[in-house]
């Protein structure tokens, strides 16, 4: 009967991703927090046309929690820990099972940390949160169709492992390239240094499409010095470098703990240049103990900003200070959007074909449901990273990057 | 001939474990009882099984410490990947290109060590290990500049970026830098991985035993005596450090290609470090001891996640523990007649 | 050309800090203390929490520092390496290797992961002449390693403690014959060998102010890389080492490759080590039959 049940369920999910390619779809449920959904679940439990989202999902997620990356994995797993905590307080009779896994930024570690997940009967995952762990991942769960969707990992590499690995962030060439497409467009620059970290994934990522981009649109790069994970604490030479070579823009596609050494580097040596940072750049006004009087006049493309004053991030900011004692960063936002985003795709999945009873379904059931739904150009979330995310069937997210100029400490729009 | 008699013995016994074990997991696997994490660490226990291996021939058996055998494990590595990577077409069969990828992995590393092996083998003690640590480092930090691409010309390189590969269109990146190799084909098997080993042990065994062998203790044990007595000192110590970066070589193809990436940044300072911890808690010159406390410390920290956020202070709690235990005679002495007590106990349970 | 030589010497003045303390400890207990680094990162932290949190002045907070430092290394000299007197030098490596991942993950669940922005302890104006700035943090830094070799170098050849110190570090069994407490002196060893790991980690976050619990391992390797290089046991050596290993690495980046500073780094070393095996300062051992 079962059987029978999921086969139905399957067939109408193929023909509800068929329709949807159409552009006929309806749209969806666009608040994490919607009053109605909450109501709605309270009226049946079962999978009888009520549309419906019932059972327990079994949610894993995978990051560094210690070693040299733990940084990053901490902040996903605290945001992604809130959203799990919210959405099994709103959602009626469904609920997530939330269980981190420490991969310290390695892939044989990390896929360790996946199979240990597997034990566990995992249906989805949120992760990996850096990209070479991901991408050793990413080929695992494409084979046992696990669905997974990253909150962080930006590399392309990622998301050709598999049709069911999604990316929550920006792809690096999507940063890259549009980062120098907006400092042509708004004139920030035209002599552009590029310090980066060539040990890396990431910066070298967006480093190798933005040179090509700006070459592209005309962009001169008169400085292209690097660092690498070993050497990151003296940036004398990359920034005498740049002043030597006369730019006029500095662009820094690394994170934020290098970048506010060469901050401060920079107002040591009496070097004042605009500076451009990516979105691994939030973060540094939340640095404990940072004079962020350094960071006067920094760009940065970036999806979230703690300071933004709409509800969502308000509320997620003020709960994460509350419990972590430490302003969030994107990372943890990114952590934040990842549940929100399969709880809102199984929504939309049981609304449209008459409910959905999570429980006891395999993770090839939940994978297979997942991916149609994110496939789908009429499904969209809005998160604290962008509003109305929508994905390409390959996996990349598609959402507005907001630049950003910081001013007496705070970040404004530009 | 009594004494080598019993060393044939304690040979074929680690042949024994090493069997035991595969055949343990491959019934464990067939009933299913074998969890996907365990299932997921066979290859990378194996790979460290051999790196301990190799790296036993030296700090044991050579005598001389070395800081940076994860330098060998990634040239392996990563030529492993290249050769895997375009032969995909030459040669279809999985587990021949394998052996191939092995092979030449193992060839390259050995060139390797033989270009490290003579600078550094003129030096003693702490300054061979720093040498041998600076050697793993300048490896890493060249392969994080190296970029390998294949096109209908042949492969191409670069220590600068991508752009700088000059491919026709179409044509493959192999090594990225920093992101290592990404998309590999995963060809090593538990199997292959346990032939390797045999292998590995077989070499090791019969090494100790043969002329170069005697004569490598004969320099360990003391060097101007041996050197007195007219063995080639820098020759039979070049064999060893060779022999064993030749087998570092392989043990990174097998693990390499057991991963659909690999990073340059993995076969660090820290990784040369946990093999040396392999081989110093197995005991020194010890190969069963180095097989087992490879196995039983790649497993511990997955056996550890229950402890969460704990998991790697009480990995480093155990380390210091057990390095105070085996130290002191006393607890060793106490040890060992509990660990024979146990063995007559799962003795009689097997009989049972 | 200049600046970059002066950012050298700052880069290489902390290293030959940080190098005082491995050799220091080398050149007595025969171990490689891979430890040293991450009590570098606790005195940081020290430091740290005593002006962030406690809000106390420089001096104070500089003082907090080494005397929690300095009891570490004697607790973990007590507990971890004490025990290990007459053992192997590769199982007191390994245990050094178990207190370093103790004291990382320790600091990893006390001060989490997030890094510190570690306040300038240094507030002085920087040095002009012409149109090159000298930060003042690299000026203190080039002064206390100075004050502090020195300081290291009349203790040893001038107190009865730095004698015994050299003399255990000359010959053990000789020393206790003479009467010198040798457990007694390897544990002083130690409390000052820390002691200066928390004025190296003040001037480390001083300079590259970020604090991770990470920070003090690749210094550490680097330090203990000059250490060799000066010749391991010999601290005019490690002063040496430390400075001209900075100079490298500075110029390395500037006029060779950013990307390959650390290659080349290393290189240098080993051809040095190629060409006097026991490094630029060490000493000659003659080979006994």
């Amino acid at each position: 009967m079962k059987k029978r049940l999921l086969a139905l369920f399957m067939s109408a999910a193929m023909a509800c991703s068929l329709a949807a390619c159409g552009g006929t779809g309806a749209a969806a449920p666009a608040d994490g927090a919607g009053a109605s959904e909450a109501a709605s679940t309270d009226a049946g439990t079962s999978e009888g046309g009520s549309g419906a989202l019932t059972g327990t999902l079994k949610v894993g997620m995978i990051g560094p929690l210690t070693g040299a990356a733990a940084l990053y994995g901490n902040a996903v797993t605290n945001g992604t820990q809130i959203a799990v905590d919210e959405i099994n307080a709103i959602s009626g009779d469904f609920k997530m099972e939330y269980q981190p896994e420490d991969d310290e930024h390695d892939a044989e570690k990390s896929v360790n940390a996946y199979n240990k997940l597997k034990d566990w009967n995992v249906q989805a995952i949120v992760g990996c949160v850096t990209t070479t762990p991901c991408v050793a991942v990413a080929a695992e769960a494409n084979n046992d169709r696990v669905f997974m969707l990253t909150p962080s990992a930006s590399a392309t590499s990622v998301t050709e492992q598999g049709d069911d690995i999604f990316q929550l962030c920006f792809s690096d060439p999507n940063q890259g390239s549009a980062s120098a497409q907006y400092i042509k467009d708004n004139g920030l620059g035209s002599k552009i240094a590029i310090i980066y970290n060539n040990s890396d994934v990431y910066s070298t990522g967006i480093y190798q499409t933005f040179s090509a981009k700006a070459a592209e649109v005309g962009l001169e790069v008169v400085s292209t010095t690097t660092f690498t994970d070993d050497t990151a604490n003296d940036f004398s030479v990359q920034l005498t470098d740049a002043q030597k070579a006369g730019a006029d823009l500095i662009f820094l596609p690394i994170y934020y703990t290098p970048a506010s050494l060469i901050l401060q580097q920079a107002d040591a040596m009496g070097y004042k240049v605009p500076m451009f940072g990516v979105d691994g750049m939030d973060g540094i006004l939340g640095l404990e103990g940072f004079d962020t009087k350094l960071a006067e006049g920094v760009m940065l493309l970036t999806p979230f900003s703690a300071d933004a004053k709409d509800e969502k991030t308000v509320n997620f900011v003020k709960k994460y200070q509350d419990s972590f004692k430490e302003v969030p960063i994107q990372f943890a936002a990114d952590g934040y959007d990842c549940p929100y985003a399969i709880y809102e795709a199984l929504k939309f999945y049981a609304a449209k074909n008459g409910g959905l009873d999570v429980t006891d379904k395999s993770n090839e059931d939940i994978c297979k449901i997942l991916v149609s739904v994110f496939s789908d150009p009429s499904f969209s979330v809005d998160g604290i990273t962008g509003e109305g995310m929508t994905w390409t069937a390959n996996g990349e997210v598609n959402k507005a990057p907001k630049a950003v100029v910081i001013k007496d400490g705070v970040y404004v729009g530009l | 001939m009594k004494k080598f008699s019993k060393q044939t013995i304690s040979g074929f016994v680690n042949y024994g474990i090493i069997v035991v074990f595969f055949l343990l997991f491959q019934i464990l696997s067939a009933t299913g009882n074998l969890g996907s994490s365990l299932k997921g660490q066979l290859i990378p226990i194996c790979s460290y099984i051999i790196m301990a291996l190799s790296l036993n021939l030296v700090v044991g058996i050579s005598g001389e410490l070395s800081l940076g055998h994860a330098g060998f494990m990634s040239v392996g590595a990563f030529t492993g990947v290249v050769v895997a990577n375009s032969l995909s077409t030459a040669v279809p069969n999985g587990i021949v290109r394998l052996f191939v990828a092995l092979f030449i992995g193992a060839f390259v590393a050995g060139i390797a060590g033989i270009i490290i092996g003579i600078p550094v083998l003129r030096l003693r003690g702490d300054y061979l290990a720093i040498v041998t640590l600076a050697f793993g480092e300048i490896i890493k930090n060249v392969l994080n500049c190296l970029y390998v691409g294949i096109d209908g010309r042949g492969l191409h390189f670069s220590i600068k970026d991508e752009q700088s590969l000059h491919m026709e269109p179409g044509g493959r990146t192999i090594l990225s830098g920093p992101m290592g190799a990404l998309g590999i084909t995963k060809l090593s098997t538990f199997f292959v991985g346990i032939i390797l080993i045999l292998l590995v042990l077989f070499y090791i065994q019969n090494f100790v035993n043969s002329r170069p062998g005697r004569a490598i203790a004969a320099i360990r044990d003391n060097r101007i005596a041996a050197e007195a007595c007219g063995i080639p000192v820098t020759k039979y110590k070049l064999m060893a450090f060779v022999t064993s970066a030749a087998m570092a070589g392989s043990a990174g193809a097998l693990y390499a290609l057991n991963f659909s990436t690999v990073v340059p940044k993995k076969f660090d300072f820290n990784t040369s470090i946990l093999v040396l911890v392999f081989v110093v808690l197995g005991g020194i010159g010890n190969l069963r001891g180095s097989i087992i406390a490879a196995a039983v410390l790649t497993v511990l920290p997955e056996l550890l996640r229950e402890f969460q956020d704990y998991r790697m202070l009480a990995y480093a709690i155990v380390l210091i523990l057990v390095m105070l235990v085996t130290n002191n005679e006393k607890a060793m002495a106490f040890i060992n007649g509990k660990i024979k007590a146990v063995f007559k106990k799962l003795r009689k349970g097997e009989a049972r | 050309m200049l600046s970059y030589l002066i950012n050298g010497i700052s880069l290489g003045s902390v290293y030959a800090i940080i190098a005082l303390g491995y050799t220091m400890v080398y050149g007595i207990a025969k171990m490689l203390n891979f430890a040293h680094g991450d009590v570098i990162m606790i005195g940081g932290y020290m430091a740290f929490c005593s002006t962030s949190y406690l809000g106390w002045p420089v001096i104070p907070s500089v003082l907090f520092s080494i005397i929690v430092c300095t009891m570490l290394g004697i607790v973990i000299e007590r507990l971890a390496y004490k025990p290990l007197r007459d053992a192997s030098s590769l199982a007191v490596l390994i245990t050094a290797i178990g207190v370093s991942y103790f004291l990382q993950n320790a600091a990893l669940l006390i001060w989490s992961s997030n890094p510190k922005a570690f306040p300038n302890m240094v507030e002085l104006p920087n040095l002009v002449i012409g149109d090159i700035q000298i930060s003042s943090v690299a000026i203190v830094t080039i002064i206390a390693c100075i004050v502090i070799m020195i300081a290291l170098t009349m203790f040893t050849t001038k107190t009865k403690l730095g004698k015994a110190m050299r003399a255990v570090s000359e010959d053990k069994g000789a020393a206790q014959l003479m009467g010198i407490n040798v457990n007694a002196t390897i544990s002083m060893t130690f409390a000052i060998g820390s002691g200066l790991a928390a004025i190296a980690g003040v001037l480390l976050c001083s300079a590259y102010p970020t604090l991770m619990p990470t920070t003090g391992a690749m210094p550490g390797i680097k330090a203990f890389t000059a250490a060799v290089f000066g010749g391991i046991g010999s601290i005019p050596g490690a002063m040496l080492g430390g400075i001209l290993l900075g100079i490298i690495e500075i110029f390395a980046k500037a006029y060779i490759s950013t990307q390959l500073s650390d290659a080349i780094v290393f290189a240098v070393l080993i051809i040095v080590l190629i060409v006097k095996p026991t490094g630029l300062l060490g000493k000659k051992m003659a080979e006994k039959v």
